[in-house]
């Protein structure tokens, strides 16, 4: 049986190594439901699990996939599941009931082209703002978007150890192309990864409150089975967990629940820059179009257009101050990404009419080329 | 005082207070309904099994049966509408030595959850999943359920429901059940007996709980809450290892009640364990 962390260099795709990451991690449990381009990662974990003490089950459907991944979260596994952009729709009332027993797990959505079934074997980055809003009422959200198959593996790692930090759901909004690409991916040695599992509760088990924060704006977490008679519901509820159906619990759950993320942006924001310096013309981008906003940033530099590329690996929440402290440097915001505009509006939103945003998009199928970028910037600016 | 009423200083105590949260009382059933009945043979069932208190997990659905897991003094879990079996399937496989009871309505459990407990059952998951059946949607005021009988009057079947119900014992045995059951709350031994032995036995396992909702299902069915109970003692008959095709629940009719199926056979968890994991 191989090990959880297979330290040296590999040729493997952005599926696989998501899956790898998750081992790393220490993810135990997979549920999971076929589907293109995600199936890869529900195949490697059920190949992968067995030999190292976890469990994989195919479930009938990505709500039931959904569900078994937090009743395992529950019962103390780090816990995950991938699909594609039907089964993430499926999946959305049930990360709500993640969002709202603060329930840490991993959520792997490898995008293809929508709405409905779509295109399903070929790349768009359409569901983000289904990321960031998809299941019903107000809360926050943390969703991760790495650009490579060597990011996606510590991406993965990340959305583990954010889950259990903050106790929450955490979203790999990937896409149809890094999943499927083979790249280069090292995995380092164990003493080199960092894992954080969630803090469980000590002390007297009668005064243990399971949703009063103690550290970083969360509450411990027993597992089912520890002797802490917990209760979880899905219904707003008070510190103790037990139903309370009033303003002010609404209040006090939703604060919490928005507070833990809003409260530490700084953990959780992760962006690259990329020749900003003297940066004119900010490009933003994410996943597999950052790729294309990098080429661009080069190919437009060697025509003399000072540009410069802001890639969010953290998509959820969004890195306002940063691109409202930009909007008074830079002469104008271009988003580039396979969709006609979501995190654009975002960029637009926070640009607030100091400095123009344009879009580089198109509604799926395929990347978006340099050349195009440029192009537009031209047109633009 | 009554027998079953304990003497702790001056206070009584019932039986099954540790078993409650009693901060959360009173309930939010109504008077004449059955499902708190079902709910303390339940709770008799797992006190008496001996099983540590601590490694038993309830979870309910959405409903007036979903609220049971609310009001239990365990680990216990109140889901998404329909959900309960998978949530409770994370559960039992993430940890195996837990033992993981599912308690909700027939609407939670076979329409929106029908396809989870059908794949629950021929996965045979090691869970006991108990069913209130009370024919009819009661939290959301007395709709229509894949159990209402045909004719029944429901708010959203006004003039007659023109729909067959599920015979819930037959699909259960034919998914792949290893332990199949149907009790009445007023077979209230029987009932607490079954629970308490499916809960020891390894495999998927289900009883049926057949139940008034007299503020929903009786009242617009011409049906008093006395009624109902009357008809559960003189229209239903006990006859263990009944084929699963006769026990239809038809009023018209007498409506089996007992032990239908009782099986051995693996489990996922042990089959996942012996193709996965032979060397150990």
């Amino acid at each position: 049986m191989k090990p959880a962390l297979l330290t040296g260099k590999h040729y493997i795709t952005g599926d696989v190594a998501c899956a790898e990451g998750a081992l790393a991690a220490g993810c135990r449990f997979f549920g999971g439901y076929p589907i293109t381009p995600a199936t890869e990662i529900a195949e490697h974990m059920a190949e992968r699990l067995p030999g190292v003490g976890g469990l994989f089950i195919q479930m009938e459907d990505e709500i039931a996939a959904m569900a078994s991944v937090l009743g395992a979260s529950w019962a103390g596994k780090k816990s995950m599941t991938a699909t594609s952009g039907p089964g993430f729709s499926l999946m959305m009332e049930n990360i709500g009931l993640g969002v709202s027993t603060e329930t840490p797990c991993v959520v792997v959505n490898v995008q293809r082209g929508g709405p409905s079934t779509g295109l399903p074997t070929q790349v768009a980055q359409g569901d983000m703002m289904q990321a960031r809003w998809g299941s019903h009422g107000h809360y926050a959200i943390i969703a991760l978007s790495p650009s490579s198959p060597q990011e996606l593996f510590y991406q993965t790692i990340r959305a583990f150890n954010l889950s259990e930090k903050y106790r929450t759901p955490v979203l790999i909004m990937t896409d149809e192309v890094i999943g499927h690409m083979s790249e280069r991916v090292e995995i380092p040695e164990a003493g080199k990864i960092e894992v954080f599992s969630r803090n469980k509760p000590r002390g007297r088990r009668d005064r243990f409150r399971l949703f009063s924060p103690v550290e970083n704006g969360v509450a411990p977490m027993p597992a089912a089975g520890d002797g802490y008679r917990i209760h979880v519901t899905g219904l707003t509820h008070d510190e103790r967990g037990y139903p309370d159906l009033t303003v002010d619990a609404q209040a006090n759950m939703v604060g919490r629940i928005v507070g833990k993320i809003q409260n530490h942006l700084d953990d959780i924001i992760q962006t690259e820059s990329y020749r900003m310096q003297d940066a004119e013309i900010a490009l933003i981008s994410y996943g597999v179009s950052g790729r294309t906003a990098l080429a661009a940033v080069d190919m437009a530099r060697s025509q003399g257009i000072k540009a410069g590329l802001l890639r969010l690996l953290t998509v959820w929440p969004f890195p306002e101050a940063m691109i409202r402290s930009l909007a008074g440097r830079v002469k104008g915001f271009v988003t580039v990404e396979i969709n006609l505009g979501q995190i654009h509006l975002e960029v637009e939103r926070c640009a607030a009419g100091r400095t123009p945003a344009f879009l580089v998009g198109h509604a799926g199928g395929t990347l978006i080329s340099p050349q195009l970028v440029v192009e537009r910037i031209k047109e633009a600016f | 005082m009554a027998d079953h009423l304990k003497k702790a200083g001056n206070k009584q105590v019932h039986p099954l207070d540790d078993m409650v949260r009693r901060d959360r009382m009173p309930h939010i059933w109504c008077p004449g309904c059955g499902i708190g009945t079902v709910f303390s043979a339940c709770l008799t069932a797992i006190k008496s099994s001996g099983i540590d208190l601590d490694k038993v997990v309830m979870v309910s659905g959405i409903g007036c049966s979903g609220r049971a897991a609310g009001y239990t003094n365990l680990d216990s879990f109140h889901t998404t509408h329909g959900r309960a079996i998978p949530f409770a399937t994370g559960v039992k496989l993430a940890n195996p030595e837990l033992k993981v009871i599912v308690f909700s309505g027939d609407g939670d459990l076979f329409a929106i959850g029908g396809n989870h407990f059908i794949h629950a059952a021929r996965r045979n998951i090691d869970i006991t999943v108990v069913c209130v059946n009370n024919l009819n949607y009661g939290m959301t005021g007395g709709q229509a359920a894949a159990t209402t009988p045909e004719g029944s009057l429901t708010t959203t079947t006004p003039l007659g429901n023109p729909e067959k119900p599920f015979n819930l014992p037959l699909l259960a045995y034919a998914a792949g059940a290893a332990y199949v059951a149907r009790w009445t709350m007023l077979h209230i031994r029987d009932l607490t007996e079954s629970i308490k032995e499916a809960m020891v036995k390894p495999g998927f396992a289900f009883i049926e709980a057949l139940s008034p909702c007299p503020v929903n299902y009786g009242r617009r069915n011409k049906e008093k809450p006395l009624d109902t109970l009357t008809m559960y003692r003189d229209k239903t008959i006990i006859k263990n290892g009944a084929s699963p095709l006769e026990l239809d629940v038809d009023s018209r009719k007498s409506i089996i009640l007992g032990k239908f199926v009782d099986i051995q056979k693996p489990t996922f968890f042990e089959l996942y364990e012996k193709i996965n994991r032979p060397a150990e």
